[in-house]
């Protein structure tokens, strides 16, 4: 049984999610634009995964075996439906600007996959912190990139002004491409490395080992 | 409980049942308990937008400067049914219920436009749309504010075109939809941008639609000048598109009759 | 008519490609682009349950969900499109389920080639992705399977490319935090950068 401070803070950067599972990308490139959109979308991916992982520990010796998918499945929708209307009534801007992502909650693989791998062998605290620590290591990856894109993007952050445009009078020359979702793949793929700088053993294998340089005189 | 069990039909039926009926429960009472508070929303939401065309408030303002709210200022504008094939106003479609989207892909409230018509890339226009007058103290138009859409670079613009009460001057121009590249053609947001909408002609002497957006302006005061409004650098195909459906909607198939019978109102 | 077809379906392939423009199913896209074969595998699948799901799930609004649906049943103010996404995703489950056991039972072949890819497609947001899309255009039925089948190749094809591009990388000497996946994030990014170029083609 893991200890509860392991389950909690793991997935932060050892076991990160996005990092080292590529898993629940889709959401992250999109949303990135704006810090705001980034945090209320990593609000609405805490609260689901944290509910749906309760949810499943609490029925898992009820659920049997062959609709366990469905069941799992049906849980999590319910909860990002409840989670759209919400914002839909109480934060309707930035409901607009997620646009179809906050739907898209429901196949972002963390919770799945977390339902199915941790919720249905333990119990319901433990799989609240495991939904907890894996909904931090998601939103500490957005963040980030969402620190870059914004600032970068728009010379803002939070929509207020970090840097003055060029546009309004400024010295600020905003980089487009930070605008644009192929610039949260670079920003990611550098994390990537970073933190892989940091934690070596997180580097994968290469499947190739490239020959060492044939010196000049062996090769007359 | 015991694995053959839990496997069992009836075991499998129960729990789909119960997880069912549990989830439509609570999705149902969250839908129906916020449904109130977010059709408020989405109609504030269109309000704003109006307001914002026509110069009153900013972008994601909720107040002009003399405190006065989206509801209260836009209590000052009368909304009515205009009859594009005619341009004359109906009172037989209620506008609090007409959904122009819906009946522009309705075919017996719309009309398929030929290509040669359809400059804004719509496809198929409805018999009837909703325009909002501020009026005088006097009853005669201050601003008119229309709802115009067309085709950009990515996917369709929706917005709004005030007009001033000559009919052919322009007062603004506010997108509340697009799906433009942020920083090139998503400058259609920029309220530098903007600001040049308010003042410029978009109806020639012959009243036909001319705006034009042009990379170099012609020299100020010039005829010519009248009509332009800088083209957003960077985005050629967005840029085509504003002047497009601009023109469209100004035009013939649009508002265009419209425009003309509230001109000579005007006159007379 | 046919013209517009042809005109949305290369749309749904190229301009509005799932994965390289909207940026869904980007798990599965990256973790199964390792070796072309698997990768075209999943292709195919993911061209199959959306060109049937996005049509089925088209019906469902339309006949079901849409503000009005019941009103032969005497409801016509019923709205009940809140229920979209529960019913959108249970009948993607439904439909891969049911797949794999047809698959299984006539076409052995098939299901040995695809059916490890299977239960991954039901969390594989383009399909849930390419059923919101088509609610929120409004497509008709026909635009509906012409618009799925052209999303699931537009995917298909994305993927494979990756896994061409990734089974060279294998072979170059990238800096090793970078290996595997850091290269493959890089990677995708300079091919969707090179997707945009087919915006703003009208068709």
């Amino acid at each position: 049984m893991a200890a509860p401070k392991e389950v909690l803070l793991n997935p932060l950067f050892d076991n990160n999610p996005i990092a080292l599972q590529v898993l629940g990308i889709c959401s992250a490139l999109a949303v990135t634009i704006s810090m705001s959109t980034t945090l209320v979308m990593c609000a609405a991916v805490i609260f689901v995964i944290c509910m749906s992982n309760m949810a499943v520990s609490v029925l898992r010796t009820r659920i049997p075996n062959n609709i366990r998918i469905i069941v799992q499945m049906t849980i999590i929708a319910s909860l990002v439906i409840v989670v759209d209307q919400f914002l839909r009534a109480f934060a309707y801007d930035i409901s607009r600007a997620l646009s179809v992502f906050v739907g898209l909650i429901i196949t972002n693989c963390i919770i799945m996959g977390r339902a199915e791998a941790f919720a249905m062998q333990n119990g319901p605290g433990l799989s609240f912190l495991d939904g907890l620590g894996n909904g931090l290591g998601y939103s500490v990856i957005l963040i980030l990139v969402a620190l870059f894109r914004e600032p970068l993007g728009s010379g803002t952050i939070m929509g207020f002004e970090l840097f003055r445009t060029v546009n309004d009078g400024g010295w600020f020359v905003p980089n487009g491409m930070m605008l644009l979702a192929p610039s949260a793949f670079f920003i990611i793929g550098f994390l990537i490395w970073a933190i892989r700088a940091r934690k070596p053993e997180q580097v994968e294998e290469a499947e190739y080992q490239i020959a060492p340089n044939v010196q000049y005189r062996e090769a007359m | 409980m015991d694995k053959s069990k839990r496997e069992s039909i009836g075991n499998v039926l129960f729990v789909a049942l119960v997880v069912c009926l549990v989830c439509s429960i609570v999705v149902s009472t969250a839908a129906v308990a916020l449904k109130p508070r977010q059709d408020f929303n989405a109609e504030l939401d269109r309000k704003l937008n109006v307001l914002v065309a026509a110069g009153m408030l900013e972008d994601g303002q909720r107040a002009d400067d003399e405190g006065r709210g989206i509801e209260e200022l836009f209590e000052q504008f009368e909304v009515r049914v205009v009859d594009l094939r005619t341009g004359d106003f109906t009172d037989d479609v209620d506008p609090d219920t007409h959904d122009q989207l819906r009946a522009a892909r309705d075919p017996q409230r719309s009309e398929r436009l030929s290509r040669a018509e359809d400059r804004a890339g719509i496809g198929r226009l409805e018999h009837h749309a909703i325009v909002y007058i501020l009026q005088r103290d006097d009853g005669n138009i201050d601003r008119i504010v229309l709802p115009i859409r067309g085709q950009g670079l990515w996917a369709a613009m929706h917005g709004f075109l005030a007009l001033e009460s000559d009919m052919r001057t322009s007062a603004g121009l506010a997108y509340y939809q697009h799906g433009e590249t942020p920083g090139l053609g998503g400058e259609v947001d920029n309220p530098r941008w903007k600001g040049q909408w308010d003042g410029v002609k978009l109806l020639d002497d012959d009243l036909s639609p001319s705006i034009r957006l042009v990379k170099t302006r012609s020299p100020e005061g010039s005829d010519a000048a009248r009509f332009e409004v800088d083209a957003l650098s960077g985005a050629t195909l967005t840029t085509k598109g504003v002047e497009e459906m601009v023109r469209f909607w100004t035009g013939d198939k649009g508002f265009g009759p419209l425009l003309e019978r509230l001109r000579q109102a005007e006159a007379s | 008519m046919v013209e517009e077809y042809i005109g949305l379906f290369i749309r749904a392939v190229f301009i509005e490609n799932l994965a390289l423009a909207f940026f869904l199913g980007m798990c599965t896209f990256i973790a199964v682009s390792k070796k072309i074969e698997t990768a075209l595998g999943l292709g195919i699948a993911v061209v199959v349950v959306l060109g049937l799901a996005t049509p089925v799930n088209n019906l469902i609004f339309n006949h079901l969900l849409r503000e009005g649906a019941w009103a032969w049943a005497g409801f016509p103010d019923m709205d009940l499109s809140f229920l979209g996404l529960l019913s959108y995703i249970g009948v993607i489950a439904a439909l891969v389920q049911i797949l794999e056991m047809f698959l299984d039972r006539f076409v052995p072949v098939l299901y040995n080639a695809l059916g490890v890819f299977l239960p991954l497609i039901t969390v594989n947001c383009a399909i849930l992705g390419g059923s919101l899309f088509m609610v929120e255009r409004d497509y008709t039925f026909g635009e509906s399977v012409v618009f799925g089948l052209g999303a699931g190749v537009g995917w298909a094809l994305a993927i494979v490319a990756l896994a061409g591009i990734r089974e060279k990388l294998k072979y170059s000497d990238i800096p090793e935090g970078l290996r595997g996946l850091g290269i493959t994030f890089i990677a995708v990014g300079l091919i969707s950068l090179g997707f945009m170029s087919f915006g703003g083609i009208d068709i």
